[in-house]
């Protein structure tokens, strides 16, 4: 079963953090990379450019309004994903734990499909 | 009448074992559980017609078995069922449940998963391990029985969707899962023990079936002492239950109990257990909590409690769950064993908003120094925070003492 891994941040956090650390972070996910890869079960991922590139299209009664930024105001921000395909939730948490840079903020697990 | 019964019996004693393979045999919840649904409704029809079987738990495993499979090879949109497959043959009685045991451990895993909600895993292992209909459930949670249906129908769902592994956890991942089971467990008794908000305080029923799910975990983990200490502890708390509520329904604290009512047979179980289980030394929190149970236990008045030693165990809790509610515990354990200043003094420093026992822990130690004015503001300060009716009439009569 194919889920994705969802990274929630601070983006603000993100911004004060010194080129070193961030290059730590980087390498990090240089390295978890490979790690799911050499395990088989990397399906894909994206780190995501800032909430202020957001554009959201809002939907009333069919009809699109083109909004500035991102779908909802929060304190913890989407910031990339990564897509794994392992046999169950268990493994995906699995994964999930070992979530480079996570000193704080949240990974969202959900299962890809269809219908439900 | 007798027939349903003897019916529900089954379903209280093996459903869960019966339960347990089948969900694995059909790798899904409600396949498993319709199918089940359909054996009883089968028993219902064939047990007057021929009899009941020698082993009905085997009976129920067959059919429903056969249920599963048969509905694997059609499909799942199978209305009718044949005949037939409500009557197993010889070889029925021969077929034996062992192997179970492992099925019904994961079963309790999964149920207890922390990727579901606290309140799914709680409704969860009184429906599957259990053996409660939805309608018990909701009653013993004081819900609308549609809520506690949602709540199950949304848990199984995510069980299926999102694939939660029917499976016992792997060894580097079972002392944080266990932990997981446990509190699942002790949630359940203390809602029944300490109810929120029921008119008599106590839903024995909740309590009952916590302590038969620990007796399970206890039995399915042998090795791990703090499921006996789980057990150990609710076994002793919950021998106070006759002296805990008068005759009239009042909240009766533990220094005013009548002692004569604490059942002896359920103190002396607990008490072996604990003794059993400390022996072990792999200390933890629900052991540490049935020892202090365990003193309470053995003192035949209030004055031959063993304070300091009670106050040492609240100290060595601490370690284990540095809570402001334990912090509270400790202080008034303290507080019994020295001086009722003393605990004052540490009670002042807790902070625990909205919490109507740190103002009623503290009314009480006022009275007893005689400092009714001040004791009659702590009292009204926790009677504006309760909510069991039967607490607050309690905190009302104190305050009427205060006068």
């Amino acid at each position: 079963m194919k889920y994705i891994l969802l990274i929630y941040g601070d983006e603000a956090r993100w911004d004060t953090m010194s080129s070193e650390e961030k290059q730590t972070v980087y390498e990090g996910h240089n390295a978890y990379g490979e790690a799911l890869v050499t395990a088989g079960v990397m399906r894909g991922g994206y780190e995501l450019k800032p909430i202020s590139t957001a554009t959201t299209l809002r939907f009333d009664n069919g009809k699109a309004t083109t909004l500035d930024g991102p779908f909802a105001e929060t304190k913890e921000q989407l910031g990339g994903y990564y897509v794994i395909e392992v046999d169950n939730l268990e493994q995906a948490l699995e994964w999930a734990a070992k979530m480079p840079g996570m000193s704080s903020g949240s990974v969202e697990v959900r299962p890809l499909g269809m219908g439900g | 009448m007798w027939l349903t019964r003897i019916v529900e019996d089954v379903v209280r004693n093996d459903g869960a074992r019966v339960l347990a393979g089948l969900i694995r045999l059909a790798g899904d919840f409600e396949t498993a559980e319709d199918a089940l649904q359909d054996a009883y409704a089968r028993a219902l029809v064939a047990w007057p017609r021929d009899g009941i079987p020698e082993n009905p738990a085997a009976w129920l495993n067959t059919v429903s078995r056969r249920i599963v499979l048969d509905r694997l090879r059609r499909g799942p949109r199978t209305a009718d069922l044949p005949e037939n497959l409500a009557m197993p043959d010889e070889e029925v009685e021969a077929e034996d449940l062992s192997g179970i045991e492992d099925d019904r451990l994961r079963l309790l895993f999964t149920c207890c998963h922390p990727a579901l909600s606290v309140e799914a895993r709680c409704g969860l292992a009184l429906r599957t391990l259990g053996g409660l209909s939805t309608r018990e459930i909701a009653r013993a949670f004081v819900e609308p029985e549609a809520t506690t249906a949602q709540r199950l129908v949304r848990a199984k769902k995510k069980i299926r969707e999102a694939r939660i592994p029917y499976e016992v956890p792997p060894r580097e991942k079972l002392p944080e899962r266990v932990e997981t089971v446990l509190s699942v467990l002790y949630l359940i008794f203390n809602e029944g023990y300490t109810s929120t908000d029921a008119p008599s305080l106590l839903r024995p029923d909740l309590v009952i079936e916590a302590i038969r799910l620990a007796r399970l975990t206890a039995e399915l983990l042998p090795d791990q002492a703090e499921a006996r200490g789980l057990l150990a502890l609710m076994l002793l708390t919950d021998s106070r239950r006759a002296a805990r509520l008068s005759p009239a329904g009042e909240f009766v604290p533990l220094e005013e109990q009548d002692r004569s009512l604490w059942n002896r047979p359920q103190i002396e179980e607990g008490l072996t257990i604990i003794d059993e289980v400390l022996a072990r030394r792999t200390p933890g929190p629900y052991q540490i909590q049935a020892a202090i149970a365990a003193l309470h236990a053995q003192a035949l008045t209030p004055q031959e409690t063993d304070w300091p030693q009670i106050a040492a165990l609240y100290d060595r809790l601490l370690d284990w769950t540095p809570t402001p509610t334990v912090e509270l515990n400790a202080a008034v354990a303290h507080g019994m064993a020295t001086s009722p200043e003393h605990a004052l003094e540490r009670i002042a420093r807790i902070e625990l908003p909205h919490y109507y026992l740190l103002p009623a822990a503290k009314a009480d130690l006022l009275r007893r120094l005689g400092r009714k004015a001040e004791a009659a503001v702590a009292y009204r300060a926790a009677i504006e925070l309760v909510t069991n009716p039967a607490e607050r009439r309690y905190l009302e009569r104190r305050l009427g003492e205060c006068g």
